[in-house]
């Protein structure tokens, strides 16, 4: 601060509070609404201040949305992502920025390219390869007719069909999130400063590759891979179209889902008090996560839209 | 593996210098262009892109092993998708798969001639337009106030940096609920001061509801940019300008402003983003498109038109033509962010 201004002070403080307040607001009135009976939610106006209904309606949540499920579910796919993407992501990035090898260039710019469309503009295409993983195969066999030369040289006609459905399995629902190079790039980044000198050293002391990456680099990194899987995970969690689309079977339900079959639609008995504990319990893991860990959250989301 | 590249360029260069002359066919080379040539490839070898310069010798085996996952993971979950994509959008089949036509751009000039795609691009174009402006002003307000004040600044930082870790989909059920004609204690105001507000019946009130909850969740990514951003102005720059007598709001115009410019082109892009493809969530939990398409956005369409509609060319295409503007973005942030990539996960 340059000079003392208490006045214009006064305005900041009055602004910032005014910000954390419209965060806040939302926030306060779910936590209001979580804690009524149905016939209390629905009287106008809304109570201004929470009922004592608060834990029986955390419990009713959690029976309703299958939260007991639907959370473990959402756990594995937010670690999955997380843990998938970093590990895929450190190993190309590795072989990108160490290797002198002929397609370099070719491999960077494939990986490159996936950064430019997101999922969403691809969303059925997507599904259709993910409910069938094996059909480029298929196309593959029947381009090469490997079906009529098995049948030509035993006599024998066959028909290959090939089926690889991952609809309402976990690597269904954490593969195509991992496919995108995001995390590739920002390692790529990182370990174009790291001085060279360093790996010169490992390679005088005769170290192999794959020892320098685990015992050098693997280290050198972990601020990065903290910071990314924050962020990572939190963009697990709270996917929402490919969870949607994905199961079908409601043991497979993401927590976000399960949320979603809690709100009242117009010809439903109108229990929002259930649906607002819902999404308190929802939200309650990555806010847990951002509260927590802000400083590595920060890091993460500055380093990961450079 | 050799230590060629660790040691002196003199030993290193040569056997370089021999593959490459020797597999030209060209044995006599005149001494000055192999000096030329031996300048050039040196300085090919240091700037050659993004690779290190001591790094592990030649052999595609071991970098193939390490690159194989995300190549694989991209082949089938990013390439196949989106060339797919890129074929059925001149493809016309009918919702079983069984009938399938080459019908050149028809996909597209359909699309084109349609009222309810227009509509969509209206309201895309309404919608990411406010959401932008509502959401870049707000955070400048914020973050030039977080930049005066010293004292309760990380505790504003953290409720304020509170959405981002709520899914898009549970934001839009709070305003739902805070603004929904009949429970909702908002709406309730609104009523009672006679304004007749009603998001599930008037088109206007749709819009206005799904852009606030869209903004209300994105706030704190602008923010925490530009709060980082303010944080990088030379301290001394303003001391200058405040010893000649600018005060703080017009050191904020005049300099700051101007300083985080990329950074506010940066995060207009990522606004766009955001506003055209990740608040689909914000769309299906609120209003679902209506009433009367008036909050169906264009990824919206894509997903009603491929999914209940089953209508699969006209939304390959309408994919299409997203990507060519997800494309457009990524070009624009390039041209203004020399190397700079956009990582947005």
């Amino acid at each position: 601060m340059v000079e003392r201004s208490p006045v214009l002070n006064m305005v900041c403080h009055a602004i910032l509070i005014a910000g954390a307040l419209m965060v806040c607001v939302p926030l306060y009135f779910a936590f209001v609404a979580g804690s009524l009976t149905v016939a209390e939610v629905q009287k106008v106006p809304l109570p201004w201040l929470p009922g004592g209904q608060f834990f029986d309606n955390l419990q009713l949540a959690w029976s309703k949305g299958n939260f007991s499920r639907t959370f473990a579910n959402s756990i594995i796919v937010a670690l999955g992502i997380t843990a998938g993407k970093i590990a895929v992501s450190l190993l190309s990035a590795f072989a990108i920025t160490y290797f002198r090898f002929r397609y370099r260039m070719l491999a960077f710019w494939l990986i490159f390219m996936s950064l430019m469309l997101p999922i969403e503009v691809r969303i059925v295409p997507t599904f259709e390869a993910v409910a069938n993983a094996a059909l480029p195969l298929q196309w593959l066999l029947e381009t090469l007719h490997i079906a009529d030369l098995w049948g030509w040289i035993s006599g024998h006609e066959v028909a290959i069909a090939l089926e690889w459905n991952m609809v309402n399995t976990y690597p269904g629902l954490i593969l195509p999130l991992i496919a995108s190079a995001t995390a590739t790039f920002l390692f790529r980044q990182f370990f174009l400063t790291i001085p060279e000198e360093l790996c010169e050293a490992a390679r005088l002391d005769g170290a192999s590759p794959l020892h320098f990456f685990w015992s050098i680099l693997l280290p050198l990194s972990v601020p990065n891979m903290v910071a990314l899987a924050i962020i990572l995970f939190l963009f697990g969690w709270n996917q929402y179209l490919w969870p949607l689309l994905f199961t079908t079977d409601k043991d497979m339900a993401t927590a976000v889902i399960a949320l979603k079959g809690l709100i009242p639609r117009s010809d439903s008995e109108p229990a929002w008090n259930i649906a607002m504990s819902g999404a308190l319990l929802t939200m309650l893991p990555p806010v847990l996560v951002v509260l927590l860990l802000q400083r590595w959250f920060i890091k993460g989301l500055v380093d990961s839209s450079k | 593996m050799t230590l060629r590249l660790s040691i002196p360029w003199r030993d290193a260069r040569a056997p370089m210098l021999l593959r490459r002359h020797g597999g030209g066919g060209s044995e006599a080379v005149p001494a000055a262009t192999a000096g030329s040539s031996r300048r050039s490839g040196k300085t090919r070898r240091r700037e050659e892109a993004g690779l290190k310069r001591a790094n592990f010798g030649d052999g595609p085996g071991l970098p193939t092993l390490l690159l194989l996952p995300q190549l694989l993971i991209l082949l089938f979950f990013f390439f196949i998708p989106s060339l797919r994509a890129l074929m059925q959008s001149v493809l016309l089949s009918d919702p079983f798969g069984n009938n399938v036509q080459f019908v050149w751009f028809d996909n597209f000039k359909a699309l084109l001639a349609s009222s309810d795609y227009r509509q969509s691009i209206a309201v895309t174009f309404w919608f990411t337009v406010a959401q932008n402006v509502l959401t870049l002003g707000s955070a400048l307000v914020l973050a030039f106030a977080t930049d005066r004040i010293v004292r309760g600044r990380s505790a504003y930082r953290t409720i304020i940096l509170l959405p981002y870790a709520i899914a898009p989909a549970i934001a839009g059920i709070l305003w739902a609920f805070l603004f929904n004609p009949a429970v909702g204690p908002l709406a309730q105001l609104l009523h009672h001061f006679g304004i007749a507000w009603d998001p599930n019946l008037n088109p206007t009130d749709a819009l206005i509801l799904v852009t606030l909850a869209a903004s209300w969740k994105h706030i704190c990514y602008d923010y925490i940019f530009l709060v980082v951003g303010l944080l990088a102005v030379p301290v001394s720059l303003m001391e200058a300008a405040a010893v000649d007598g600018a005060g703080p709001i017009r050191r904020f115009v005049s300099i700051a402003l101007p300083m985080l410019g990329p950074t506010i082109f940066f995060l207009t892009v990522m606004n766009f983003i955001y506003g055209f493809f990740e608040t689909f969530a914000i769309i299906d939990a609120v209003t679902k498109g209506g009433p009367a398409g008036a909050t169906n956005i264009l990824v919206y369409k894509v997903f009603v038109d491929g999914f209940v509609n089953l209508d699969l060319g006209s939304s390959a295409a309408q994919s299409v033509l997203l990507m060519s503007f997800a494309l457009l973005c990524t070009l624009l942030q390039f041209r203004y962010f020399d190397r700079k990539v956009n990582y947005g996960v």
